[in-house]
């Protein structure tokens, strides 16, 4: 697949005002047409990532490279990100219920980023409001846009935050756990949602926990620990074939869909570093089954097959 | 909502009425003291005491008493000061409540801008040396008394620098009235209304900063970002819609209670005609029907002031209005 490369993330470094280093060198890309699920344990930096893409951490120092659409968004200036934020580059987030103000209607808050964006009447943008949550399934579209978020139910709402962050047709979606929230069978409609928009030609990031998800609405998949990424690559692949001994422990973890359910899972022992105490070497290192002595060089993420790449000394060439 | 408007209308006619026997029975109804020598005054002649006592009825039972008081107070509108020779005390209320009107809505004006101003600015500056020199600064005007202030002012603009360019234009002790000149009721109000606004200001941008502060914290405003809005968009229409319903509760509260007579030691130094000012005369004198009088007034005032900041609420956040409260 030649798809155009919509999002090149290289050794994207984040630090604290005192040095402590939040990201370590993250490296991702992900295409148009493409949704790239990104997973790992709390705390391994996957909001992070995106906040970054978004542009929205003033507070931390970002270094290495984020290319969108042959852009490099490190270091752009605020007022020169904020006709893409929103534009562009959309993003979605984990409790709808919280990320809309409460005080206005679902419908003005969605007319506002439109908008914000296009020179248009108050009434062609609440025209394109009703259309965008039409399409998003809200019944009574017109109606829904004069209610207010606790009026509304939370699959209403996060379809209605949906709808916001497509209000401008964006080339990139990034979606941070957009259906943790919710109960199976929204989040099972809202996958669906997400899957449509990626068919229509926009680039997805997908931020989760659940493996379940990245297998239904992903096409590639980016695993995260401890501020790096230490695998990339197709959906079908890294999950019926992990590479990285965290990957396998990750993919051990999950309870089989068919077949006995074993007595009891395997965990991964030990607890991932903290920003403070990463180890040097390999992050994954202290707890890996398989450490031995070259792991105490850092081994970058490397392309090993045609679209698989990963960070582990086993399979260095 | 008619039903809803009704029911607060009652419950308002409710609570006017509690206060109103409460005030009554604290003046007249306390075991021990004679009403009719407390209203007469002091030295006042046995007959005087007599037509007294038959006008209020304080022969006849307690029910019946306070009847007549509140048919003095709001029908009849006789009840009459002894104290100060025949005054009507009604009257002398409604002709004093435009002066306070107009100084406490001059007030709120400059404590409002004031506050909204400084309040924004130190929280957009946070940690600065400007938030932190504008926080100090409202800590000095909060803790600054109003009538020191004052007398401090009067000192410089009425004797001490008057006859500079500065102050000239400072026009003599008391009111005038908006009917006769508008530019000599501006005038008149300016340094008053100003006085009084400090204390307010201070405490306003405060709590506005906090407020704002935990507001920009919320997963709103960084959805407001995300959408592409630009800073004075974020922080003036999304961080003050969300930070705005303690501070215009507040806001409501202490008009009402200025507009109730709050205002009396700003009204008394700056010799203003108001209610706050008659309420400080009637204590002086012990005028116990022109005390009764301005403490009904002041307790309509809140109550009535109170409902207005409830339906104002309502109208800010609609949770409020379908009845779920917090966030
Ligand atoms: N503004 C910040 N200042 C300091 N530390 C931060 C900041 N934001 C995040 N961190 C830290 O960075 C690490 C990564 O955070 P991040 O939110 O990206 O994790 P995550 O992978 O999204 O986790 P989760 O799955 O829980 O959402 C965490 O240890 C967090 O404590
Ligand atoms: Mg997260």
């Amino acid at each position: 697949m030649d798809a155009e490369q919509l999002l090149d993330i290289q050794g994207l470094k984040l630090n604290l005002p005192d040095g402590t280093r939040l990201l370590e060198g993250v490296s991702l890309r992900l295409n148009a047409g493409e949704a790239l699920g990104v997973v790992g344990e709390s705390g391994s930096g996957k909001s992070l990532t995106a906040m970054s893409v978004m542009g929205l951490l003033p507070g931390l120092k970002a270094s290495g490279s984020i290319l969108f659409s042959g852009q490099e968004l490190v270091n752009l200036p605020d007022k020169v990100m904020r006709k893409l934020r929103g534009a562009r580059i959309a993003m979605i987030f984990q409790d709808p219920m919280t990320a809309f103000l409460p005080v206005r209607s679902i419908g003005a808050q969605i007319d506002e980023q439109i908008r914000l964006h296009h020179r248009v009447s108050r009434r062609e943008a609440r025209a394109r409001t009703v259309q965008l949550l039409e399409r998003m399934g809200v019944p009574d579209p017109a109606m829904a846009a004069k209610r207010y978020p606790h009026q509304l139910s939370g699959g209403l709402r996060q379809r209605a935050m949906i709808a916001m962050a497509l209000s401008c047709t964006p080339a990139l979606l990034i979606a941070d756990e957009p259906t943790t929230a919710l109960d199976v069978t929204v989040q099972a409609q809202i996958l669906t949602l997400l899957r449509e928009i990626r068919e229509e030609g926009a680039g997805v990031m997908l931020i989760t926990h659940d493996m379940g998800v990245v297998a239904q609405a992903c096409t590639h998949v980016a695993v995260m620990y401890s501020g790096l990424v230490v695998e990339n690559g197709p959906v079908r692949d890294v999950l019926d074939r992990p590479l990285h001994p965290y990957t396998q422990a990750l993919l051990a973890a999950i309870p089989p869909l068919d077949g006995p359910r074993p007595e009891r899972l395997p965990t991964i022992s030990g607890q991932p570093p903290t920003p403070d105490n990463r180890p040097t070497g390999c992050v994954f290192a202290p707890r890996c089954s398989f450490v031995r002595s070259e792991c105490a060089v850092r081994p970058p993420l490397t392309e090993i097959e045609e679209g698989r790449r990963v960070a582990c000394v086993l399979y260095a060439a | 909502m008619i039903r809803s408007f009704l029911s607060r209308t009652g419950q308002m006619a409710l609570v006017i009425f509690g206060i109103s026997v409460l005030v009554f029975c604290i003046f007249f109804a306390t075991p021990g003291a004679d009403p009719t020598a407390r209203i007469a005054g002091r030295g006042a002649s046995p007959q005087v005491m007599a037509r007294i006592r038959a006008e209020y009825g304080f022969d006849r039972p307690l029910p019946v008493q306070y009847v007549r008081m509140m048919e003095k107070l709001f029908v009849t509108r006789d009840l009459t000061s002894f104290v100060n020779h025949g005054q009507k005390v009604v009257p002398e209320v409604v002709s004093a409540a435009p002066v306070t009107l107009s100084l406490v809505v001059w007030a709120a004006f400059f404590w409002v801008v004031g506050s909204l101003v400084i309040g924004v600015a130190s929280a957009v500056l946070r940690d600065s040396w400007v938030d932190r020199l504008l926080m100090v600064l409202g800590l000095i005007g909060l803790s600054m008394p109003v009538f020191w202030l004052g007398e401090v002012i009067n000192l410089f603009t009425q004797s001490r620098w008057h006859d500079t360019w500065l102050f000239r234009w400072v026009p003599p002790l008391g009111y005038v009235p908006l009917s006769q000149s508008p530019i000599g009721w501006a005038k008149s109000l300016l340094l008053p209304s100003l006085t009084l606004s400090v204390s307010f200001m201070g405490l306003y941008a405060r709590i506005l900063r906090s407020e704002l502060l935990s507001a920009m914290g919320e997963d709103s405003i960084r959805t407001a970002r995300a959408k592409g809005a630009g800073p004075a968009r974020v922080w003036l229409w999304h961080g003050l819609r969300l930070s705005w319903l303690s501070y215009v509760s507040l806001f409501g509260l202490d008009f009402a209670q200025l507009l109730g007579g709050g205002a009396l030691l700003t009204e008394v130094v700056f010799a203003l005609p108001g209610v706050g000012r008659l309420t400080y005369q009637a204590l002086a004198t012990l005028d116990l029907p022109l005390i009764m009088a301005t403490v009904m007034y002041a307790a309509v005032f809140v109550v009535i002031a109170n409902a207005l900041v409830d339906g104002l609420y309502a109208l800010l956040d609609p949770r409020i209005r379908d009845g779920q409260h917090g966030r």
